[in-house]
């Protein structure tokens, strides 16, 4: 599904902040895996996603999306198979246009030709229904703008926005991380029946590892540009945070041993 | 009277301009300094196709005109990365030559005694009285222009055009090309802006290079002025204030004139004014109200 091949970045090459974001990464999705992503700050969870995304071109390294080699694709060009959530609410719409116009926008991936009608009665009430399942009431403030909206009622638009043309992959940066509690729960909860009842590959980048755990059904720990672990459904079944502390600082134990070794030689 | 009548006629046809400087503005959100070249470019595009005997197809050569000169400013500000106030001024400063290149070195061009759309239809509509047909000539061509841009926005061209302006990140992803957009925007805003110096032309039988100056901050003040009285609400609403604005404008103008609070040449230092009191007002306001909860406060 998703190919990540020896993936290198590194940023400001050659000068005093030289910083060494992806390091020869490696990952591999197969179809309807819904991946958590675990990580320090730094640790490249979001270089990951800019990477698949196209914010920028990898130096070393190849992505695949369904077969497709998208490694020197535009970034507009790959938004088309692949859905992006951010933490901040405010980034994935646009906050003078209306509730409809917005998810007519996206829905636009499903172009009718560029001169047609954006919003019309299909579309209208295509929205409609979809925001009804949310329970939220938006189906009735369809021509609101969405500026007017909370944090928490923006991002479950965005999410309806990016998966509304089912994406190959769905991208989720701490997409719950600004909102508070109840609400973040709730989206979560909408998130996995999206991604459930569409079936779609996910990656989700959170801090909480006690979600990490029990969401989607394989967790990544990235440190430093690299997967430092990776664990498949049975393999995280019975794991606890504790554990999973452990795990890490283990990990970085022996990084520093090996730099330890390195420098004495 | 016939001042009355000759401000409406001015500020209809301007009205163009000014609906083309708010999808710049507004819509787009970037301050377009193209406008003061390619207003002109329309100008006299539209004069050179007149003196040839084409007024109609000058129109439309002023509006592809126009059209260009947004196409350019847009590739450097989106493909090139220059700001896009530079961008403008880049395009407006070599417009300037090539605006003398189009009359031949000279920097004025008289139209009198050749036929425009403006001497045709008098003669098609003989019955009316001269004012009558001139001011039937902006309404109509500004309704067509406000009926064209209405159905336009509402396509998926047109909203992904106007989210650009509010959250390019956005459009990013919604798998749109953004710089593109941008750049259709500046051509439809160029377009409009030098369709406005093409109709100048002709109603004025008169083409001067140097008749772009000051033309950005004209439909600016224009903007504003129409949003003081309807607000910042739709799009549609939006264009309809850009109209009634000009008008008004017009009509401060030739009031202003008139009464000789100041001499004309006064006209563009009283717009400066207008527009950056209308971009500071909120700054101001805010001001207001803290010094006043300052004094409240040191008082008890």
């Amino acid at each position: 599904m998703l190919e990540v091949n020896h993936a290198s970045k590194i940023f400001a090459k050659g000068t005093p902040n030289q910083k060494i974001a992806l390091r020869n990464l490696n990952l591999s999705l197969k179809e309807g895996e819904f991946v958590t992503v675990l990580g320090s700050n730094g640790a490249g969870k979001s270089t990951l996603f800019n990477a698949i995304c196209g914010s920028f071109i990898l130096d070393e390294g190849s992505i695949r999306l369904d077969g497709r080699d998208i490694t020197f694709l535009s970034e507009h060009k790959r938004a088309r198979q692949i859905g992006r959530l951010f933490q901040d609410p405010m980034k994935g719409t646009a906050p003078n246009l209306t509730i409809e116009e917005n998810l007519a926008l996206s829905y636009s991936r499903n172009s009718k030709g560029l001169f047609s009608k954006a919003v019309g009665k299909k579309e209208r009430e295509l929205f409609r229904e979809k925001l009804r399942t949310f329970d939220m009431g938006l189906e009735d403030r369809m021509k609101t703008k969405i500026g007017l909206l909370s944090g928490g009622q923006r991002q479950v638009v965005t999410l309806l926005m990016s998966t509304i043309v089912t994406p190959k992959l769905l991208l989720l940066d701490e997409h719950t991380a600004a909102l508070d509690p109840a609400t973040s729960e709730k989206v979560m909860e909408i998130t996995n029946r999206i991604v459930k009842e569409n079936n779609i590959n996910t990656l989700m980048i959170t801090h909480n590892m006690a979600s990490a755990l029990v969401t989607g059904n394989r967790t990544i720990m990235l440190d430093d540009g690299e997967i430092i672990f990776d664990m498949t459904e049975e393999k995280r079944k019975g794991m606890t945070v504790s554990d999973l502390m452990v795990m890490y600082s283990e990990k970085k134990q022996q990084n520093f041993d090996n730099d330890r070794i390195l420098l004495s030689n | 009277m016939s001042v009355f009548i000759g401000s409406m006629e001015l500020g209809l046809l301007y009205a163009i301009m000014v609906m083309g400087i708010y999808i710049s503005f507004r819509v787009l959100n970037i301050p377009d300094l193209t406008t003061e070249g390619s207003f002109t470019f329309g100008l006299v595009i539209s004069a050179l196709f007149v003196t040839k005997g084409h007024p109609v197809l000058g129109l439309f050569m002023a509006i592809a005109a126009g059209a260009v000169a947004g196409i350019v400013t847009g590739f450097l500000q989106t493909k090139m990365n220059i700001h896009p106030v530079l961008a403008g001024i880049l395009t407006m400063s070599g417009l300037y030559s090539i605006n003398l290149w189009v009359l031949d070195g000279s920097s004025n061009l008289t139209l009198l005694g050749t036929e425009s759309i403006y001497t045709m239809l008098r003669s098609q509509f003989e019955g009316l009285s001269r004012d009558t047909v001139e001011l039937m000539i902006g309404a109509v061509i500004v309704l067509i222009v406000i009926v064209i841009l209405y159905f336009f926005f509402q396509t998926e061209l047109g909203l992904a055009i106007r989210a650009t302006g509010d959250n390019p990140d956005m459009v990013r992803a919604s798998s749109i090309n953004v710089d593109t957009m941008k750049m259709i925007a500046l051509a439809i805003s160029n377009g409009l802006i030098a369709l406005c110096g093409g109709l100048i032309t002709q109603y004025q039988s008169f083409a001067d290079v140097n008749s772009g100056v000051g033309t950005l901050v004209v439909g600016l003040a224009s903007v504003i002025i129409g949003e003081v009285f309807f607000g910042r609400r739709s799009l549609t609403i939006g264009f309809i204030s850009c109209v009634a604005g000009s008008v008004i404008y017009r009509y401060i103008i030739a009031i202003a004139i008139n009464s000789q609070w100041f001499p004309a040449y006064m006209l563009k230092l009283v717009s400066s004014i207008i527009v950056a009191l209308a971009l500071a007002l909120p700054v101001i306001k805010t001001k207001i109200v803290e010094s006043k909860a300052k004094r409240r406060r040191k008082s008890c």
